[in-house]
C-alpha cells in the first residue's frame, strides 16, 4: 500500500477536537445572536434590531453597575499591580532565604481557597466591620478584589523580573547610580511588558468577578455582574444579552490585546 | 573593627529586611481579606448560633459541627445523619467527579489535535480555548441556559431531526449543573494537557508503530505515560473549581439542586445558621486541600516542576 501512513493521527480525535471548538463557541454565538432580537422574548427570532442595546444603553441601573464595576476595577488593578510589583521584587533574583517559601504560598493563597469560602468569611468580618466603624462605602469591594488579584498580578511581573538580565543593573551601579535612580531608569522599564500583563489580569479578574462581590457588597453597590445575577431570577429578556454581549466584546477585545503584547515579547 | 565577613552578613541582614518591607503591602492586603478572615471564620464556626443570623459572641460550642453530620428530631429530640446535607456533599464529589471524566474525554483529543497542528497554527487554535477561558463565568452559564433550556437550541434541534417529540427538561436537574460545569471548565483541561503534549517527541511513537504496535496500543503505552502530568494538572484544575462551585448550580440548577457552595450561602442568608455555614464552608476547603495535596505528591513523584 502507498497509501502515507500518518503516525500523528489517532481515531476519531479530530472530530471530538472540533466538536469541543464548536461546543465551545455555539452557546456564545446564541447568546451574542438573540441581542440582536427584535422581538421581547429570548425563544422566538424577531428580526434584527439594536433596540436591547439602546435599552440597556438607557438603564439608569445598568449605567450605575458599569461605572461602579470600572472603578473597583481600575482601583483593585493598581493596588494589586503595585503590591505584586513589589513583592516580585522582593522574592526574584536571589538565593533561598528564610521566609522566602512563605511569601509563595501567602501570595498564592487566594487561588487555593473556593471564592464561595473566602466570600462568606469576608461577609462575616465585614459585616462586623461595617457596624463598628458605620462606613459602607467601596472600600471593601475594592480591598477584596485587590486581595485576590494579587497573584494574577504577580505571575507575568515574576516571569518578566526572572528572564531579565541583571548585568544591566550592575552596569548602572559601577557608573556610580544610587539604587533608586538604577530602578527608576533600568529596572522598571525593562519591567514594564510584566507590569502592563500583570495590571490587564487582574482588571479583568475584578471586572469578572461575581461572588465574592455579591457577598461582600451593601444595598445599592451592584456591579455589572451582579447586577446581570439579579436579572436572571426574573424573566430574561434580551436586554440581558445585549448587557453580556458588550460585557463579552470589552473581554475579548482586552484578552486579544494581552495575547498579541505577550507574543511580541518572546 | 568589624571583620569583613560581619558587615558580609551585616549586609545580608539588612537585605532581607528590605525585602521584608517590600512585600510587606502584598501581605497585608491579602492577611486582611483573604488569610484573616477564614481565621475569624474557624472561630465562628465554633460559636453559638444568633437568633438572626450572625453568632452569640464568646458563647462556644460545638453544635455548627455537629450539625454538619447529624440533626435533632423536631419531636423526641433523638439524633440523626443530617441526610439532607450529606446527599448535597455527595452530589458536590459526584458531579465534580463526572464534570473531570467528561472534560478529560473531551479535552484529551483537542489537546492532541491542537499539539499535532502545523506549528504557526497552534498558537491560533490555543487561542480559541483561552478566549472562553477569559470571559465571565456568569455570562458563559447564562449562554449554557440558553442552549439546554426546554425552548433552546439543544431542544430544538432534537425535536427538528426528530430524535425526540417533547422537549427534554434538562433545565433545574443536575445534568444542566452539569452541562454547565463541563463547558465552563473545559479550557482547564484542555491548556495544561496541552502544554504537556506539546512535548511530546514523536520519535518515540514512532517507534512504537515500527515495533509492530497497533493505534489503541501507542495510545495507551506511549501518549497516555508520557502526557500524564498533563492529565493530573488537569483533572486537578478542573476537579477543584467543581467542587467549589456557587454561580452555575446557582443559575442552571435551581433551588432544589445544591451543590456544597449553595448550601453555604443558604446558611448564611435563610438559614441563619452563621456556625454551620461557617463549619461547611472549612469542611469544604478542607476537601479542595486533600486534592491539591493529591496533585502536590503526584507532581513531585513524577518530577514534574510545579505549574
Amino acid at each position: 500500500m502507498a497509501r502515507h501512513f500518518d503516525i500523528r493521527a489517532q481515531p476519531g480525535f479530530r472530530i471530538a477536537a472540533l466538536f469541543t471548538f464548536v461546543a465551545l463557541y455555539l452557546p456564545i454565538v446564541t447568546l451574542v445572536a438573540y441581542a440582536f432580537n427584535a422581538d421581547d422574548s429570548v425563544t422566538t427570532w424577531g428580526g434584527f434590531s439594536l433596540r436591547w442595546f439602546a435599552d440597556a444603553w438607557g438603564n439608569v441601573a445598568v449605567q450605575d453597575a458599569a461605572w461602579r464595576s470600572l472603578i473597583i476595577a481600575v482601583w483593585a488593578a493598581a493596588i494589586a499591580t503595585t503590591a505584586a510589583t513589589m513583592a516580585a521584587l522582593a522574592t526574584t533574583r536571589t538565593g533561598p532565604y528564610r521566609g522566602l517559601a512563605f511569601k509563595y504560598a501567602f501570595i498564592n493563597q487566594p487561588l487555593m481557597v473556593p471564592e464561595i469560602v473566602t466570600a462568606v468569611a469576608l461577609l462575616i468580618v465585614f459585616s462586623q466591620v461595617k457596624v463598628w466603624t458605620g462606613y459602607s462605602g467601596l472600600g471593601y469591594l475594592i480591598l477584596a478584589h485587590s486581595a485576590f488579584c494579587i497573584p494574577f498580578a504577580y505571575l507575568p511581573i515574576r516571569a518578566r523580573l526572572e528572564s531579565m538580565d541583571l548585568t544591566l543593573e550592575r552596569a548602572a551601579a559601577d557608573l556610580y547610580a544610587t539604587p533608586w535612580v538604577t530602578f527608576r531608569r533600568v529596572t522598571l522599564p525593562l519591567l514594564r511588558p510584566g507590569i502592563i500583563a500583570g495590571f490587564m489580569l487582574a482588571f479583568v479578574i475584578s471586572l469578572d468577578d461575581v461572588v465574592i462581590t455579591e457577598f461582600v457588597k451593601s444595598g445599592g453597590q451592584d456591579t455589572l455582574p451582579t447586577y446581570m445575577l439579579g436579572q436572571l431570577r426574573r424573566t430574561v429578556t434580551p436586554e440581558v444579552n445585549a448587557i453580556a454581549t458588550a460585557f463579552l466584546a470589552l473581554s475579548v477585545v482586552l484578552v486579544t490585546i494581552f495575547f498579541f503584547v505577550n507574543r511580541r515579547k518572546t | 573593627m568589624a571583620s569583613a565577613a560581619e558587615i558580609a552578613r551585616q549586609g545580608r541582614r539588612d537585605e532581607i529586611r528590605s525585602r521584608w518591607l517590600l512585600s510587606a503591602p502584598a501581605l497585608i492586603i491579602i492577611f486582611a481579606a483573604a488569610i484573616g478572615p477564614l481565621f475569624v471564620m474557624l472561630l465562628y464556626s465554633f460559636m453559638v448560633r444568633g437568633d438572626y443570623g450572625d453568632v452569640k459572641f464568646w458563647q462556644f460550642s460545638l453544635d455548627g459541627w455537629f450539625s454538619v453530620l447529624f440533626e435533632r428530631d423536631i419531636f423526641d429530640d433523638t439524633l440523626q445523619l443530617a441526610d439532607a446535607h450529606l446527599s448535597i456533599v455527595w452530589r458536590s464529589i459526584r458531579l465534580s467527579f463526572i464534570t473531570t471524566v467528561f472534560t478529560l474525554a473531551l479535552g484529551f483529543p483537542t489537546a492532541y489535535f491542537i499539539a499535532t497542528r502545523p506549528r504557526h497554527t497552534r498558537e491560533i487554535w490555543v487561542f480559541l480555548v483561552t478566549i472562553p477561558f477569559w470571559t465571565n463565568l456568569l455570562i458563559r452559564t447564562f449562554a449554557m441556559q440558553q442552549v439546554i433550556r426546554n425552548e433552546g437550541i439543544l431542544n430544538s434541534l432534537l425535536r427538528f431531526s426528530g430524535i425526540i417529540d417533547e422537549p427534554l427538561q434538562i433545565m433545574h436537574t443536575d445534568w444542566a449543573i452539569l452541562f454547565g460545569m463541563i463547558y465552563i471548565y473545559l479550557p482547564l483541561m484542555v491548556l495544561p494537557l496541552y502544554a504537556s503534549m506539546e512535548k511530546l517527541d514523536f520519535r518515540l511513537i514512532e517507534a512504537g508503530y515500527d515495533l509492530y504496535a497497533g493505534r489503541m496500543r501507542v495510545l495507551r503505552r506511549i501518549i497516555i505515560p508520557l502526557v500524564s502530568p498533563g492529565i493530573i494538572a488537569g483533572s486537578i484544575l478542573v476537579f477543584i473549581p467543581s467542587l467549589g462551585a456557587y454561580v452555575i448550580p446557582r443559575v442552571l440548577g435551581g433551588g432544589k439542586n445544591m451543590m456544597l457552595g449553595n448550601l453555604i450561602e443558604l446558611q448564611f442568608g435563610a438559614g441563619r445558621n452563621w456556625p454551620l455555614g461557617a463549619a461547611l464552608s472549612i469542611t469544604l476547603m478542607v476537601l479542595v486541600m486533600l486534592a491539591l495535596l493529591v496533585y502536590v505528591r503526584n507532581a513531585s513523584r513524577s518530577g514534574v516542576q510545579h505549574g
